[in-house]
């Protein structure tokens, strides 16, 4: 079996009183997609926002390859052009075209060749059908658009592993499909990547692995079809039922 | 070590003449913002209301007054009032009239913003309670609008404090004047007063816009 | 009015303008300069130097320019600071001018939501290239109406200069006045050439302003 790219090692981060990470453990093997489930407030997204040092944790440590990504460590911005990562508000940045929202960071942070990285970001724009808004600004752009934009801003850097922080839970139920569609040819591609997400059966289609998140803990880690079809915890039981009526006739 | 200016001050009546200055310059900016504030309210009210030639005279006024430096103005009212009709404005009645024209018109721009910032649906909502027109100002709009509009009204209180230091010019014998008089007096024996008797004035300034100004920032944050 | 009064005093006032408008220049891109770096020092919230800004703006904030213009042209050569009244004008105005864009820059800062600095930063950009990128192009622009707004002000302040012998619009003005009583010309020229120096920055600064508005960025 491959050597993990990703390994979490007892994590812990609290604010105050309020402890958000209770040491949290496990590891992402190269082209596996993760999911990590669970009621809102577990942690997932501060679990994502730590694993690319967006907020400094009290113990344990993130490991990528061989090296530690820690949050204001050394060499941390070329650790974070490894990971790419995209949000639940998009956070494209309004004031350039979608195609510079594409090439910035290759340009000035990878530091790569105009033509090349142009190249590039036309044939991922058009890869999610996106060629056409090249030119636009965000602002006119729907929310799944945006989206797709986000996440083809994240692969323009080459990413090893790809971050994705509920990237469907802000938009209108009719453009949930679009995204989900995109992430799920990336799965096929055999990108790694880490999901957090309510959208269970999107869940279900795309995981290798599901982790249930809960209080902080990692309740279960098991196989999609184990996890919803038997979940072992009365906690993971108890979330999954939020998802059906049935209790309700 | 030469007198920088502190022994002037403290010699004879030199501090209390230099206060009597500043009250001069005070009197005329709480004068002119006391007139200016309520003139500025009706004019803001009227400026938010539907009456199109109404909203356009002040619009004109408004503009006209805000282009010009305060400096100009003062110069117009000092200077034109007596050649175009031979009055004979004092230095202090002109900066008032100026500082109220100018008041006036910055308060009524204050005013029309502060309402045009409460949203529609405020006053819908209200309407869907079955308030009428007259309670729906009186609960829902009024007192937002004063909560915005008491902040920036304090602040007007400093930019007029900070303005009315220009009557200087117009011979007006305020605190600078009264300064430059202990300066040209004390020429002799202290010949570099100028830099502590100025240093004081400016400092004078600051001890009186300050707290105003904190007191200004305290309720804007506090309603926000 | 004596159109032929006027006539012969439209050169001086010419130059007067000229220079009213060349120490303002002068003054406001010093204070675009001050407001800009101290802006920044709040933003990153700079230790000690949060402090001496914090300061500075409220000194500068509350105390009239011709007070601060008595005390630096006046006072400071007293203590052995002297220069040409040019220099004390435009360092006055800076010293004014800079505590204004301090505000009009902080807000536009503060306009950013945080998270587009993290997007920034998880796309691998460091912190450098996330304000110069990302954070300032769209700072500048939630800026521009009180950035022009200052602009406006402080150019009206100019016309304090002639307090410290400044041969500006003002003291042209009071000088044609006091020497042989050509009130109405001078008057009418004086307003004149404020409208032509303030006019065009205000219409700039409405059409920058609409503009902004419509093609407003949005979510």
């Amino acid at each position: 079996m491959a050597e993990p790219i990703l390994t979490v090692e007892h994590l812990v981060k609290g604010y105050g009183e309020n402890t958000v990470l209770d040491d949290v453990s496990f590891s992402v093997r190269p082209g596996e997609v993760v999911v990590v489930v669970g009621p809102s407030g577990c942690g997932k997204s501060t679990l994502l926002r730590c694993i690319n040092a967006l907020e400094p944790t009290q113990s344990g440590r993130v490991r990528l390859g061989n090296e530690t990504v820690a949050y204001g460590g050394k060499g941390l911005t070329s650790l974070r052009q490894r990971i790419g990562m995209v949000f639940q508000s998009y956070e494209l940045f309004p004031h350039l075209t979608v195609l510079d929202n594409v090439m910035l960071a290759p340009l000035k942070v990878a530091k790569r060749p105009k033509d090349e990285v142009q190249k590039e970001a036309e044939a991922l724009l058009d890869r999610v059908n996106l060629l056409n808004k090249a030119r636009s600004y965000p602002r006119e752009l729907s929310g799944g658009q945006k989206q797709r934009v986000a996440i083809v801003r994240a692969l323009a850097m080459h990413p090893e592993i790809l971050l994705f922080d509920e990237v469907t839970a802000a938009l209108d139920p009719e453009m949930v499909r679009e995204v989900l569609d995109v992430m799920l040819d990336l799965a096929k591609q055999g990108r790694t990547m880490i999901i957090v997400t309510h959208e269970m059966q999107f869940a279900r289609a795309i995981a290798d692995r599901v982790i249930f998140l809960d209080g902080g803990k990692i309740v279960e880690e098991s196989t999609p079809e184990a996890f919803f079809d038997h979940p072992k915890t009365e906690r993971a039981q108890k979330f999954l039922r939020t998802f059906t009526f049935d209790s309700v006739k | 070590m030469p007198d920088l200016g502190l022994n002037v001050l403290l010699k004879g009546k030199n501090m209390a003449r230099l206060l009597g200055g500043l009250w001069v310059a005070l009197r005329i900016s709480l004068l002119s913002v006391a007139i200016s504030i309520p003139l500025g309210i009706l004019l803001g009210v009227l400026m938010s209301g539907k009456n199109p030639v109404v909203k356009a005279i002040l619009r004109v006024y408004l503009e006209i007054i805000r282009i010009m430096p305060q400096m100009v103005l003062l110069f117009l009212v000092f200077f034109g009032t007596t050649r175009a009709w031979g009055w004979d404005l004092s230095g202090e009645t002109a900066s008032v009239v100026v500082f109220v024209l100018w008041g006036t018109a910055e308060m009524s721009d204050l005013v029309r913003g502060a309402l045009i910032s409460i949203p529609k649906h405020q006053y819908e909502s209200s309407e869907a309670l079955g308030l009428t027109k007259a309670q729906t100002y009186w609960y829902i709009i009024i007192p937002q609008t004063v909560r915005r509009l008491i902040p920036l009204s304090i602040n007007l209180i400093t930019r007029m404090i900070k303005t009315t230091s220009l009557v200087l010019m117009i011979g007006v014998v305020e605190v600078l004047k009264v300064a430059q008089q202990i300066i040209e007096a004390n020429r002799m024996a202290s010949p570099n007063a100028a830099f502590g008797i100025y240093l004081v004035v400016f400092l004078l300034y600051f001890l009186t816009c300050w707290p105003i100004s904190l007191l200004a920032s305290y309720l804007e944050k506090k309603w926000r | 009015m004596d159109w032929n009064v006027v006539a012969q005093y439209l050169p001086l006032f010419e130059k007067a303008a000229w220079l009213t408008l060349r120490l303002g220049l002068a003054g406001i891109a010093l204070a675009i300069v001050i407001g800009l770096v101290c802006a920044l020092v709040q933003y990153y919230k700079v230790s000690v130097l949060r402090r001496v800004v914090g300061f500075y703006i409220q000194l500068s904030r509350n105390t009239p320019l011709l007070v601060q213009l008595f005390f630096i042209y006046y006072g400071l050569p007293k203590i052995g600071i002297r220069t040409d009244a040019a220099v004390c004008g435009i360092a006055g105005l800076a010293f004014l001018g800079g505590s204004y864009m301090v505000e009009a820059f902080r807000s536009g800062l503060e306009s950013i939501e945080p998270i587009q600095t993290e997007s920034a930063y998880s796309l691998g950009m460091d912190r450098m290239q996330t304000m110069r990128y990302v954070i300032l192009p769209q700072a500048m622009s939630t800026s521009v109406p009180a950035f022009v707004a200052n602009v406006i002000f402080l150019l009206k302040e100019t016309s304090v200069f002639s307090a410290i012998s400044l041969m500006d619009l003002m003291f042209t003005a009071k000088d044609l006045i006091g020497l042989y009583y050509k009130t109405t010309e001078s008057l009418f020229l004086l307003v004149v050439f404020y409208l032509l120096i303030l006019l065009p920055v205000s219409l700039l600064g409405s059409l920058l302003e609409r503009r902004l508005r419509y093609a407003g960025f949005g979510a």
